[in-house]
């Protein structure tokens, strides 16, 4: 038998995601069974399957538990303020724009404090990759409700149950200029990691969406198990639909969980149409930004 | 080093403020901007969002203060220098980034064009009513420095030196204008390239070992900077960290960190601050301004001059940090000061706390809209001096 | 014959179950053991079924488990040794 266990918590050498982690910082703060962990380690699946050069990707995080990503890889990374991870992002990608960058970052920090950010960077078809772990409450304050809360759900603001309908992101995010929307689970692994690598070879606007357990504070609340019941629960509900109308998939306390890539469109990103734009008005005068030029 | 001369409109122009402003960053080596449009400030990115696409700059206009404040930091960890532009309302929506910047050693321009508040107040009319939200009104403790022109010439020139402070400490720098300053047109003069000093940003040399993102290094106990893409993997974040950047909660961390954030400021405060003194050798009364006031209060001084009193001039070109040596040594000298600023008593409470009681400090306030009418800065100056 | 094997840092690990329950060929089981937190780390309790698929450290959110397999070990361990020379 070869199996091996190592009881240093700060190394774990063969581990694809060891690379991609500040291992000094191990081990991280998230509960036991959060979402969270898994979606890295699709993300790093991902980044290794696509070949990307590490030196040329930066991710920003918002506030929030998703929010502490940034915190944990091994990558120029920015953990920057709640809500206003989108146009850090959105200044980062302009000033260097060789550089993939991704915002990670979770439901709360994207959609309610800096959901005004999102949809605009979305129209503009800006090329960032947003992945959003929606754990559908706010976590890291203590599980208060969320603009993705579904309705009837208990939450330390919602002692009665959340009335306050809920955006449904796939739709929001279509309707303002994404150019590929996909949702999964934190069960869908595979497909995750893969449509993470799908997302990253196309150029725009890209947004995931990743339904993610808060065991601690979401499902202990409202009774619905631990996070390995909130897992099977996924697989049991999760229903892929590529191409779905988004409209058509809201999300509910215990219904159907419609999963897939619902986008996939072409349309200029911002770049891209700017430099266009610019050469076609300014002719020989136009002298395009060329990334950092800082004596 | 010099002023990269793509971006230098050499020549004598008749511009005003808020052009200059815009030319002064753009001299200074500013490659990026971030704006929402906010009177009395518009016209520094409307001229930039002209210029930008001459000299190989980028100008995007955001949905709010809150992304044209973070998009600029953002930009600078990209690699280039850049500045937002705001007023007022905008200013107050800009407070966290404030800190942030400031959190992050993240060094960068925010030009305010003061106009009258609160609130909406008075969009197209003057007032200095900013001073103290600059400098408090981020949360937490923290330094930064703030520039206050007084002229469209000085839009351009301490606009600059706004930048080259900015690299020096890694920290935020604000042009502190105010709207008539702003919309003043007056002969700007635009020196070569060659002869503008402009600090570049002090890229680490060090390897990936040994380089750490918040060591200080040098008497500004700032740190060498970095961009992304150097495969330095740095982690910036707004959480109290340690010198690798790393999340670290305890108060010691706190302690060490606040303290040199703090500190790096305070320390070279009588490197960084300028002001200009007029007369003050013997005076019996210093007036104290800045920005448009300081003009307004020329005119109050020549008059009390004339009926035969001793009266200096002290303009604040720096206002934070704020000049506390010279104010120190001047109050036992004097019989007095008075204060003349467009709110009602800000910068004023800093003079009195470095008077220590020394000497008599009258404010005269006015809560904006106009400037002051000299004839009121003269009634204290008479005051004062009796 | 094993094709694959997990290696485990138990000093991660925060019991969430994931790994046992999504393990393909059911290597693992959550061990009595405890760690230094309190949590029963997982191990392989028919580790001749292991494929080395790693479907456990795509789900451990803890970056806790991961699984190989032991032919690209071995290539592996013998590239390094034939680079080492």
């Amino acid at each position: 038998m070869s199996t091996t266990t190592t009881p240093d918590c700060k190394v774990h050498p063969g581990n694809p995601v060891e690379s991609f982690l500040r291992t000094d910082r191990m081990p991280h703060i998230w509960c036991p069974g959060c979402g969270i962990g898994t979606t890295v380690n699709c993300f790093t699946r991902a980044l290794i399957d696509s070949k990307q050069d590490l030196n040329k990707l930066a991710i920003v995080s918002g506030i929030g538990c998703t929010g502490r990503v940034a915190g944990y890889v091994n990558l120029d990374s920015f953990h920057t303020t709640h809500g206003r991870a989108i146009p850090f992002a959105t200044g980062l990608k302009l000033a260097s724009p060789e550089t993939t960058v991704v915002v990670y970052s979770g439901d709360g920090d994207l959609f309610a404090i800096g959901g005004n950010h999102l949809i605009h960077a979305a129209r503009r078809n800006m090329d960032i990759k947003v992945i959003c772990v929606n754990n559908l409450t706010y976590a890291m304050t203590g599980g208060q409700t969320a603009p993705t809360t579904p309705e009837d759900v208990i939450t330390a603001t919602a002692p009665y149950g959340t009335y306050d309908p809920a955006f449904n992101l796939p739709y929001l995010v279509e309707a303002a200029g994404a150019v590929y929307v996909a949702r999964w689970t934190t069960f869908h692994v595979k497909q995750l990691a893969r449509s993470m690598q799908e997302m990253f070879a196309k150029k725009g606007f890209g947004f995931i969406e990743v339904v993610s357990p808060c065991p601690t504070l979401y499902q202990r609340r409202n009774k619905m198990g631990d996070a390995l019941d909130t897992m099977k629960f996924y697989k049991e509900v999760s229903k892929t639909k590529h191409g779905a109308p988004t409209s058509e998939v809201g999300l509910t306390k215990s219904g159907e969980i419609v999963v897939g890539k619902f986008v996939d469109r072409e349309r200029p990103d911002f770049t891209t149409h700017m430099h266009e734009h610019l050469q076609h008005s300014l002719g020989d005068k136009y002298i395009p930004a060329e990334g950092p030029v800082c004596g | 080093m010099h002023a990269d001369p793509v971006g230098v409109l050499t020549g004598a122009h008749f511009m005003d403020g808020d052009h200059a402003a815009c030319e002064g960053a753009i001299a200074a080596g500013a490659r990026f901007a971030a704006g929402y449009p906010i009177t009395p400030s518009t016209e520094v990115v409307e001229r930039f969002s002209n210029r930008a696409p001459r000299i190989g700059a980028t100008f995007i206009q955001m949905e709010d203060e809150l992304a044209a404040s973070i998009a600029i930091l953002g930009a600078v960890w990209g690699g280039v220098k850049a500045f937002t532009v705001t007023s007022g309302p905008g200013f107050s929506l800009m407070m966290e980034h404030i800190g942030y910047a400031v959190m992050t050693e993240t060094p960068c321009v925010f030009i305010d064009v003061q106009r009258g508040g609160p609130s909406t107040g008075l969009p197209t009319l003057p007032a200095q009513a900013d001073m103290m939200q600059v400098k408090w009104g981020s949360h937490g403790d923290y330094e930064i420095i703030a520039l206050c022109p007084n002229s469209p010439q000085e839009c351009f020139d301490l606009t600059i030196q706004a930048f080259n402070l900015s690299e020096k400490y890694r920290v935020p720098v604000f042009v502190m204008m105010d709207e008539v300053v702003g919309h003043m047109t007056e002969k700007v003069v635009i020196p070569s390239a060659d002869k503008i000093e402009v600090e570049p940003r002090h890229f680490t040399t060090k390897d990936k070992s040994s380089f750490q993102l918040y060591a200080p290094v040098g008497e500004e106990q700032t740190p060498e900077m970095t961009k992304v893409g150097e495969g330095y993997n740095v982690h910036v974040t707004g959480l109290t960290h340690d010198e690798r950047g790393y999340p670290n909660m305890t108060p010691a961390v706190q302690e060490r960190m606040v303290k040199r954030l703090v500190t790096k400021i305070r320390d070279n405060a009588e490197k960084i601050c300028i002001v200009e003194q007029n007369q003050v050798e013997g005076a019996d009364v210093v007036v104290v301004s800045y920005g448009i006031t300081s003009r307004v209060a020329q005119r109050a001084v020549e008059m009390a001059r004339a009926e035969g009193l001793k009266v200096g001039t002290l303009r604040l070109i720096t206002a934070w940090p704020f000049p506390e040596h010279i104010f120190r040594a001047l109050a036992p000298k004097v019989k007095g000061m008075v204060v003349a600023e467009l709110n009602l008593g800000q910068m004023v409470r800093e003079v009195s706390r470095c008077a220590e009681g020394k000497c008599r400090v009258a404010a005269v306030g006015h809560a904006g809209g106009t400037v002051h009418n000299p004839q009121d800065i003269l009634k204290a100056i008479q005051e004062v001096a009796r | 014959m094993a094709r694959g094997a997990v290696s485990i840092v138990v000093e991660r690990c925060k019991a969430c179950g994931f790994c046992v329950e999504f393990c393909p060929t059911k290597v693992l089981a959550l061990s009595d053991a405890f760690n230094s937190k309190g949590y029963h780390p997982p191990h392989a309790v028919t580790p001749d079924k292991c494929s080395g698929c790693d479907l456990c450290g795509m789900y451990c959110p803890d970056f806790a488990i991961h699984g190989y397999r032991l032919d690209k070990a071995a290539k592996a361990a013998e590239t390094e040794a034939s680079d080492a020379r």
